[in-house]
């Protein structure tokens, strides 16, 4: 029995499915990968790029690599791929870098509490936030004390012990931390009425944009105790993290300038007409919004900076990246930069994914929320 | 003309103003008595807006001279402090603060200006949400409210600092036509409690209804100034005839 | 007193006043650097001076675009150092640009396994620190690619090996002047057709395939020319001599892995900028260009690319201009730039930290600022035709 789909009485007309081969698994295919002659061309191509990778990639990654030897002759005798070991053996310093192995718990401890604090900053509807945000601005000082110890019996760590990707995080979330309040300082006042305060701001914002981060490394490390006091001598650590604030802070007041920026005239025209002084009106009218539509830009400007932390490792700080090199000029392991870049390129890559993907969710958040 | 008392307390003089070298306001004098309703109308681009913003240093004129209340416009950032909170404002396009809860964008104003006590404000701040008939809607941000809903609040935000004048720009132009009543009959019940207002509109029926002047600018110029009655129904000058005849019939 | 307070009263007066006080904790300020600064340098016994620019660097660079050698001066080893900045600055740039806008087509391309592949490409390049894909790549060349003796070999003519790549060297011979002459020819021929064809087209509607035969006309006259002097070019080509190559171009592994690394790396960033801005592109404009009938190419070229240009260049300068400043982690891997030479060897030869960091630090401050007022000037002018 034949359906003629055009003879339905009108108003009785039932709904019908689509004609075949448009939805489904076939569809999809037809629609996604096979829709036109260049198309198929490209998924071919696709697929067989893929499959080189895979193959390649397969073999020397996991079925010929090698995860427990004791130096790279070692690696070699067993099979001929990637040789994890030298990630195995020294796996602990690539996290903790020579922080004493009985007082790592300190470190654990703080990390996990890191999160604790980041809480109500990144996740605006979180419960008891005024609370937790107590705690944000404690959480340096607690930090502080449970890493570098010499308070409440806890040993003295020196900074030359800290590495590996403890070492990134510290000078990634101080640096972005003390970058926040000058970032927002520079901002308001490049854009307020008063030329020179502007002129200062401008000069200072171009000038840390205009050079790249290893110059200004370089100059923590060579020339910036010529500008302090004779005899003032501090550490390499403060000096690399003072570099990296002012760094981010230039890119940062930017963000925020954008952020600014984006709110409409009508709001500072409402503000003084209800009477709002400049202070006042940054307070509640600019910063709030502001800082808003800014923090996706600032967590782009933090994956940045958390990236460019490995530069440190040029001016001889041992991050993942340094203990990497340090391993690798082990003559036990030489010549495995494939393997021990890799593994570090891993973390990092993590990491700042999923924190921008956080961003992504926080645009995405911010952009439907209110109105 | 006829005020209803000598009483004024705005007092414009020989006022001119330029936006770079263009003339907006050219030889602007008006004088403004105690409860004193007002309406500007005239073509876009005629300065009308800018007038009022004048009187609250929104805009800077450079020459001639404003009082309000007996107190010059200058400089002088206390006297300005003065007027501001005298002089409320509600704007064409609401400026409400969207990360404010309505009751917030009412209290902020008492609170930091007028130096009240948070309670008070809010006490405040929800008599005159109720005289403009949204106090359920206190605790709502202004991007869950409509637009007639908004200006409400906004004109409930202007109320709060108690200001003694209050300017109206365009209240009524970016809202959809069936808010703009609810938006006029706001307005027309404020007038009613004696309230200084200047109110630049298109709205001839709320100027016939509520105003005590209506006044014409044009290129920047106040050409002609009367009572709603003879300036609907024997306007002068040919500027105006074409202007109501444009604006009346359509 | 009185008096006082009203000039802090007043609007401007205030201004002026903030100024002032503004000025003088920025003048104390900069007073105190520059006295820490006479302060330490008195106590080592240190002085200004540039004059160390003009003694021998005695240090060697391996890599060179205009002659040098160690008993040149540091200047000339700073010039050497900014002329390597910017081979591989601009290598890097023509690279990225054209492997960018390739991922940036294929991330809006309708088919899921090309857009997923490059998607996966521009998220895992991007999330990795730009260091670590310098030393990997360099890590690559030099140690798992083959000694010079086991070379990989490409038609017999270049060679792949741990110490660089081989290519053949074009060297030009008498007769060559011919082939300038005609590919210079070309060019104005091009540009000028196109400008006649454009003009036609607004005369008389007709339209000439203006790509296709620009491109056969910039190949195939200069191929003429040098068919006419019996080919006047020959190749150098790398012969393995001893225990490497001889003749050929050598390109250093250092300068490979740099390039290869900026160019891959600013690729991703690229390639999201091209799609955004072509994303940014409203969905009724190319619904409406569509509608009064012109053909996909055209949508592209005289409705969709216009706007998105807009959006698309500052973002894509940006990118160039970090691109640059980027290539001055040549020196983890010990290629020569500016900073490897000025901020590096010279730095630790002569003891200036002072003079060679700002000199380093000057020369970059010059390059953005000089890019950047001229993307400002674009983005007036854009403004302008804008309203």
């Amino acid at each position: 029995m034949a359906f003629d789909k055009n003879n339905y009485a009108p108003g009785t007309h039932p709904d019908l499915p689509p004609p075949p081969g448009t939805v489904g698994v076939v569809g999809w295919l037809k629609n996604n990968l096979f829709s036109s002659l260049s198309n198929s061309i490209l998924t071919l191509l696709s697929m067989y790029l893929l499959y080189l990778l895979i193959e390649g990639g397969l073999s020397w990654f996991v079925v010929d690599a090698v995860v427990n030897a004791n130096d790279k002759p070692g690696c070699r005798k067993i099979a001929d791929g990637a040789c994890w070991a030298v990630i195995v053996k020294r796996f602990d310093q690539f996290i903790y870098g020579f922080y004493p192995l009985a007082e790592r718990w300190r470190i654990d401890v703080s990390f996990f509490l890191l999160f604790v604090a980041a809480a109500p900053l990144l996740y605006p509807d979180i419960k008891f936030r005024k609370y937790m945000l107590v705690f944000s601005c404690l959480y340096p000082f607690i930090a502080f004390i449970l890493i570098k110890g010499g308070l409440f019996n806890l040993l003295m760590i020196e900074t030359n012990l800290f590495g590996g990707a403890m070492l990134t995080v510290i000078i990634g979330v101080t640096s972005i931390a003390c970058s926040l309040p000058l970032g927002i300082l520079l901002a308001l006042g490049r854009q307020s009425r008063l030329k020179l305060v502007k002129v200062i701001s401008v000069c200072f914002i171009e000038f840390m944009r205009g050079v790249p981060l290893i110059t200004l490394l370089f100059v923590a490390s060579t020339m910036l105790n010529y500008f302090l006091p004779p005899g003032t001598n501090f550490n390499l650590l403060i000096r690399v993290i003072i570099m990296m604030t002012f760094f981010s802070a230039a890119y940062i007041a930017e963000v925020i300038r954008g952020g600014i920026q984006a709110i409409p005239k009508g709001q500072y025209e409402a503000a003084d007409a209800i009477g709002l002084t400049y202070w006042q009106t940054t307070r509640f009218i600019t910063l709030p919004q502001a800082l808003k539509i800014s923090i996706p830009g600032i967590v782009n400007t933090f994956i940045g900076l958390y990236k460019d932390t490995t530069l440190v490792v040029i001016i001889g700080l041992l991050d993942p990246l340094g203990i990497g090199r340090a391993a690798l000029a082990d003559t036990k392991w030489n010549g495995l930069s494939t393997e021990t870049y890799l593994f570090v390129a891993v973390i990092f890559f993590i990491s700042c994914f999923a924190m921008s993907r956080y961003s992504l969710w926080l645009e995405k958040k911010l952009s439907t929320d209110h109105n | 003309m006829n005020s209803k008392n000598k009483n004024y307390v705005i007092k414009i003089n020989e006022m001119h103003k330029w936006f770079g070298s263009f003339h907006v306001l050219k030889n602007i004098n008006l004088e403004v008595g105690q409860g004193e309703r007002i309406v500007i109308c005239g073509p876009s681009g005629s300065g009308k807006s800018t007038l009022i913003r004048c009187i609250n240093r929104l805009e800077v004129h450079q020459e001639g001279h404003i009082s309000v209340n007996g107190i010059e416009l200058s400089g002088d950032l206390k006297n300005l402090e003065a007027i501001r909170s005298d002089v409320g404002m509600v704007f064409q396009s609401f400026n409400l603060f969207p990360h404010l809860s309505v009751l917030e964008n009412c209290t902020l104003a008492p609170i930091w200006v007028r130096k009240m006590p948070k309670k008070d404000a809010e006490e405040l701040a929800m008599e005159y949400l109720e005289r403009v008939k949204i106090p359920e809607q206190a605790k709502k941000f202004p991007g869950q409210l409509s637009g007639g809903q908004q200006q409400r609040v906004a004109i409930a935000r202007a109320l709060c600092m108690k200001p003694k004048i209050m300017l109206f720009d365009e209240p009524t132009s970016a809202l959809d036509p069936e808010m703009i009543k609810e938006v006029l009959d706001t307005m027309i019940e404020l007038a009613e409690t004696g309230m200084t207002m200047l109110v630049v509109t298109h709205e001839m029926g709320f100027a016939k209804k509520v105003a005590d002047r209506v006044i014409f600018m044009d290129e920047g110029e106040i050409i002609e100034q009367n009572t709603p009655k003879l300036f609907f129904t024997k306007p002068t000058n040919d500027r105006t005839k074409l202007f109501l005849s444009q604006i009346l019939n359509h | 007193m009185l008096n006082l307070l009203k000039i802090w009263r007043n609007e401007k007066s205030r201004e002026i006043i903030v100024q002032i006080i503004v000025l003088i904790i920025f003048g104390w300020f900069i007073s105190w650097l520059v006295g820490n600064v006479s302060g330490n340098f008195e106590r080592l016994g240190k002085d200004l001076s540039f004059e160390f620019l003009f003694i021998p660097a005695g240090y060697d660079i391996n890599q060179y675009l205009i002659s040098y050698n160690n008993r040149d001066s540091h200047l000339r080893a700073a010039i050497v150092g900014l002329l390597n900045t910017g081979l591989v600055a601009i290598c890097g740039i023509v690279i990225a640009t054209i492997f960018g806008l390739f991922l940036g087509v294929l991330r809006l391309s309708k088919n899921w396994l090309a857009n997923r592949i490059a998607y996966w490409y521009v998220e895992f390049t991007r999330n990795v620190p730009i260091l670590l894909h310098i030393l990997l790549w360099h890590g690559i060349i030099i140690n798992t690619l083959p000694h010079p003796k086991q070379a990989i070999d490409i038609f017999d003519v270049s060679y792949l090996t741990n110490r660089g790549f081989y290519i053949p060297k074009p060297i030009a011979e008498s007769g060559i002047e011919l082939f300038y002459l005609f590919t210079v020819i070309a060019i104005i021929f091009a540009v000028l057709f196109s400008r006649y064809s454009k003009k036609r087209q607004e005369l008389t509607g007709k339209q000439f395939p203006v790509f296709w035969i620009n491109l056969m006309v910039i190949i195939v006259f200069p191929c003429i020319a040098l068919a006419f002097n019996n080919f006047p070019i020959s190749f150098s080509i790398p012969e393995l001599k001893g225990f490497n190559f001889r003749g050929g171009l050598h390109l250093s592994p250092e300068l490979i892995a740099l390039t290869f690394a900026l160019a891959i790396y600013t690729a991703a960033f690229i390639a999201e900028i091209v799609r955004a801005g072509i994303l940014a592109i409203h969905k009724g404009q190319r619904e409406a260009a569509e509608s009064i009938g012109l053909k996909p190419d055209k949508v592209m070229n005289l409705v969709i690319l216009p706007q998105a240009r807009r959006v698309i260049i500052p973002p894509l300068t940006s990118q160039y201009l970090n691109l640059t400043k980027n290539s001055s982690l040549a020196i983890a891997i010990g290629y020569m730039d500016l900073v490897a030479t000025l901020g590096g060897i010279s730095l630790n030869q002569t003891g200036r930290e002072m003079e060679t960091m700002v000199l380093v630090l000057l020369i970059y401050l010059c390059i953005s600022l000089s890019i950047s007022s001229l993307m400002n000037w674009y983005n007036y002018r854009v403004k302008l035709v804008d309203r």
